[in-house]
């Protein structure tokens, strides 16, 4: 028996120097921030405070910040790939090899959706979740930690592809017959679905995790109609986690099952029918592009509120419009096969359906503009992000309507059109509410602005980069030029795809110009100091310190009303309150646990071994993960008490900075 | 920058307006009807959409801080008739598309047939890695990677594939459609002008995919029976064994024609990828039922 499975030394690309020399650096930079990690002593501080523990903040903030590896990992395909097409024209053949290039566009989709946008959008809903409802942490705090655990092994396997093995070569659905065994016989596939089961699993918990949270765990007095936007399109997107992701683990095990067992689901042979999980992967698809962008419409709701210095408009009607986006997800995944030779009723249905969706959109876009109408508003960089956003969605929702209609769908399907639209929804929808929310926040999170005016500039060549870099793609797309090509003989296009990689170019600077933000703001922090509520919030996070404490409040907010902080401002104002005498009681808060962390490296165990068929290694893995899991269930102690004059104290120091 | 922009949709609209193949560019019944209700749909839209972006922007710079003109409206939360406004001219919008959409989905359904005086000619497509091989039955005859059809005349496609899935298309013919094993997807286009147009495979098959492309020649009826009479008078005969051989991977294969072709041999493509003995009792049906 081999004890390495299919594992040997022809799996390290030495021949590519491309890859060795991404993989190498990237080798690198992990060796030496640990070293560095290692060398300063903080190695205790962060498996003490970060690492183990619980706390809905740390891990909201691990989220993103794993997100914004993942982005400039994500980003760095889409050059490469933007590059390519530059130049690949007539006969040549370019800079990347098809193998290459197919691996390339794979990995992209797949990291930029897995794991750049979700745990992007889920940080974000970690974070200020808990706060908006007005409580100490979320419902399950230790699944939260094992959820960004599982999350972080599914992203280090991904990765670990690109030295040992291969990625898959089948774009990032993975459409059978071509990810079976008997087209993609490489380990390529494995890693991609290995990955995205141990991540989805993640994201199921998270999902559960959320809706527990929000249904059971509110502050005193929120009832459902007080609750800010944002905690209702959470609801909404973990609703949908919770619905749609089991397909897609399902999805994924039965296409294992063919690979591994010989199974015959999608297989063209034995019966098997591929077109099932086209259908499947979509009924996950759909809804998962609104566990996407419904957070992200949470995020400008708030942000545009707040700038507006004005309530929500129609807060009733955005909450419906949300739900009502939330159930009609699930009705229209045919959309993204029409030209699978379906009948003409069954594709009409779609097509309407997909198009319904639609109206609640833009009853929220309309539902913006008049919270803007009658405002006073502050052009700070989240807004700023909320104004692009408004004007490039409508544009992506309105090709996506006109690809709902079933025979123009017949034309564009797969076209370069197609890849302008959801790069259009989902760039200039997710990423830039994502943005805001980063802007919007990292205040909160960190107690110190990020800076303006980098800010302002990453904003405009994001902004203007989009549009150089899709808008051709949408010409390209009605000129017939169809996704995935590694090299094209139409000269005509050419120039198209020269502009689309300036246009990459110029998001690059913006991407620099943000990691440029962040630097100076920390080397500027203390000229940018702010205090619990920097941009006159309405919310109830900015109604703690900024940072919040481990306990986020406290005393649990009394809510009376929507927009529970500016109602309490404006009554502050006309109604000076006598100083009462504040008395804190001890609070119970969950103990650090380092079963995430344990589970997520058993994880990342059995993954890599069942990738390489080492199967005694999946079996220790396993009984691993099983092992921490009983450890944990019987614990003595899960709570930890803060006492109270800890908390005295550090309300004390923060009334003061307030009252500055 | 912007100047670069503005530079690209002048491009972009000089390109498009006289635009080289694509959808702009319709040379058969379907692909026209296709680019009309692409325009319509889009006109529907941009009656909406643009006065919308104009708006957000508008308000945005009305309602500045600084402008001490804008009125400070901070209780302007609530409208029952702007609510009503809001719901209904999305609404109304995806009434008219929707309406587009479904009545579009009916006429050109790919599986319907054009009406026409002109008998049709079948062909028989299926996709192998990586090239397509198309069988015109009742002529006899087979061509690889180069698709000869007659000006006016309905085309009659039944299409299939050894393996990988691919997707059928050429856009200034008209709808697109999935080749899948074991399965037959069909389509109806026509060509009226002649001329030589773009055919590809829309739907990412592996390694050789981007080579798998292929010219579609419509040519006058006299053209199309010379092209007959000189495939069947030379070329090799396509049967299991050359069949079995052409549907080895390879990738750029250069345009040749088969002088006969076994008869049955697309049905046997169908179903060779199977096993297992009931598949014709179940594969048969599903697609024959899909046709109803």
């Amino acid at each position: 028996m081999n004890l390495l499975g299919k594992l040997n030394w022809s799996a390290i690309p030495f021949d590519q120097p491309i890859i060795m020399g991404a993989s190498g650096g990237m080798v690198l930079v992990i060796v030496s921030i640990l070293s560095w990690v290692t060398l300063k002593g903080y190695l205790p501080y962060l498996w003490r405070e970060w690492l183990t523990s619980v706390d809905h903040k740390r891990i909201g903030i691990m989220y993103i910040i794993l997100a914004l590896i993942m982005l400039l990992r994500g980003f760095a395909d889409a050059i490469m790939m933007r590059a390519q097409q530059a130049v690949a024209a007539g006969g040549a053949q370019g800079y990347l090899p098809p193998e290459h290039f197919d691996q390339i566009f794979s990995a992209h989709g797949t990291i930029m959706i897995f794991f750049m946008a979700m745990p992007f959008v889920i940080g974000m809903m970690n974070f200020v979740v808990p706060l908006q409802l007005g409580v100490r942490d979320m419902a399950f705090p230790t699944l939260n930690s094992v959820a960004l655990g599982l999350t972080a092994s599914g992203i280090l396997l991904t990765n670990i592809s690109l030295a040992v093995g291969e990625f898959a070569k089948t774009g990032w659905v993975a459409y059978p017959p071509l990810s079976e065994l008997q087209f993609s016989p490489g380990v390529g596939v494995d890693y991609y679905l290995w990955a995205l089961q141990i991540s989805g699993v993640g994201t199921l918990m998270t999902g559960i995790n959320f809706v527990a949270t929000i249904l059971k765990t509110r502050a005193p007095g929120m009832s459902y109609m007080r609750m800010p936007v944002f905690c209702w399109t959470s609801l909404a997107a973990n609703l949908l986690i919770v619905a749609a992701f089991p397909v897609l683990t399902a999805t994924l095990a039965m296409l294992l099952l063919d690979r591994y067992l010989g199974f015959h689901f999608f297989t063209i042979d034995g019966q098997g029918n591929a077109m099932m999980y086209v259908n499947l992967f979509w009924v996950w698809g759909h809804p998962e592009v609104y566990i996407l962008v419904l957070p992200a419409f949470g995020i400008f709701s708030e942000v545009v509120s707040t700038f507006s210095g004005k309530p929500l408009f129609g807060y009733r009607s955005m909450v419906a419009a949300t739900m009502v986006i939330c159930v009609l997800s699930f009705i229209v995944w045919l959309h993204h096969f029409f030209t699978m030779g379906a009948g003409a009723n069954v594709n009409g249905f779609f097509g309407v359906m997909t198009m319904i969706i639609a109206v609640p959109t833009g009853v929220k876009v309309f539902n913006w503009l008049f919270t803007m109408y009658g405002g006073r508003i502050r052009f700070t960089v989240p807004i700023l992000w909320s104004i692009g956003f408004m004007v490039t969605f409508v544009i992506g929702g309105m090709t996506g309507v006109l690809m709902a209609v079933p025979p123009a769908d017949f034309q564009l399907h797969n076209s370069l059109f197609l890849i302008a639209h959801f790069h259009n929804v989902i760039i200039g929808g997710t990423v830039f509410g994502l943005m805001a929310g980063y802007n919007y926040w990292f205040p909160k999170a960190f107690g110190f602005k990020l800076d303006e005016r980098w800010g302002r500039a990453s904003f405009w060549c994001w902004l203007i980069g989009f549009y150089l870099a899709f808008m051709p793609l949408y010409a390209l797309g009605l000129m017939g030029m169809t996704r995935r090509m590694q090299h094209y003989d139409v000269a005509s296009w050419q120039p198209w795809l020269v502009v689309a990689a300036v246009g990459v170019v110029v998001i690059l600077a913006g991407i620099v110009s943000q990691v440029i933000q962040l630097v100076v703001s920390i080397r500027d922090r203390e000229q940018l100091r702010v205090t619990a509520d920097p941009w006159n919030g309405r919310t109830l996070e900015w109604a703690t310190a900024s940072p919040p404490p481990a306990w986020n409040f406290a005393v649990l907010p009394q809510v009376t009303d929507l927009d529970a902080l500016w109602n309490k401002k404006q009554r502050g104002r006309t109604q000076a309150q006598p100083p009462k005498e504040r008395k804190f009681e001890p609070i119970e808060m969950p103990k650090n646990s380092a079963t995430g962390f344990i589970t997520a490296f058993f994880a990342v165990v059995s993954g890599f071994a069942l990738i390489w068929h080492i199967w005694w290694m999946a079996g220790a893995g396993a009984i691993g993960i099983f092992l921490t899991m009983l450890v944990f269930a019987f614990r003595d102690e899960e709570e930890i008490e803060v006492p109270a004059e800890q908390i005295a104290r550090f309300e004390q120091v923060n009334q003061a900075e307030i009252a500055v | 920058m912007r100047y670069g922009l503005l530079a690209a949709v002048l491009i972009g609209v000089a390109t498009l307006g006289g635009c080289t193949d694509g959808v702009f560019d319709p040379k058969g019944p379907v692909a026209l009807a296709e680019r009309q209700i692409l325009l319509n749909a889009l006109g529907i839209m941009l009656a909406i959409v643009i006065p919308v972006i104009l708006a957000t922007l508008g308000v945005a710079f009305w309602f500045r801080a600084s402008n001490e003109r804008a009125r400070y409206r901070p209780n302007f939360t609530y409208s029952g008739r702007l609510e009503m406004l809001v719901w209904s001219i999305p609404a109304m919008t995806v009434f008219l598309v929707g309406g587009v959409a479904w009545v579009g989905s009916h006429d050109l359904s790919p599986r319907k047939p054009i009406a026409s005086t002109v008998k049709p000619l079948r062909v028989q497509v299926a996709s192998l890695d990586w090239k397509w091989l198309f069988i015109y039955p009742d002529q006899g005859v087979a061509s690889v990677n180069h698709l000869i059809i007659p000006v006016g005349t309905p085309i009659n496609l039944e299409l299939t594939s050894s393996g990988v899935m691919n997707s059928f298309f050429v856009p200034q013919l008209g709808s697109q459609i999935y080749s899948m094993a074991g399965m037959i997807t069909r389509l109806h286009l026509q060509a009226d002008y002649p001329g030589t147009y773009r055919g590809f495979s829309a739907q990412f098959s592996g390694e050789g995919f981007s080579d798998m492309h292929f010219d579609a020649d419509a040519v006058p009826d006299e053209k199309f029976t010379q092209w007959l009479d000189a495939a069947r008078s030379a070329g090799p005969e396509l049967d299991a064994k050359a069949y079995a051989d052409l549907a080895k991977p390879s990738a750029a294969v250069a345009p040749f024609t088969y002088r006969s072709v076994a008869p049955g041999l697309f049905d046997s493509i169908l179903v060779s990828e199977m096993q297992s003995d009931d598949a014709m009792c179940r594969r048969y049906p599903t697609s024959m039922r899909a046709e109803k």
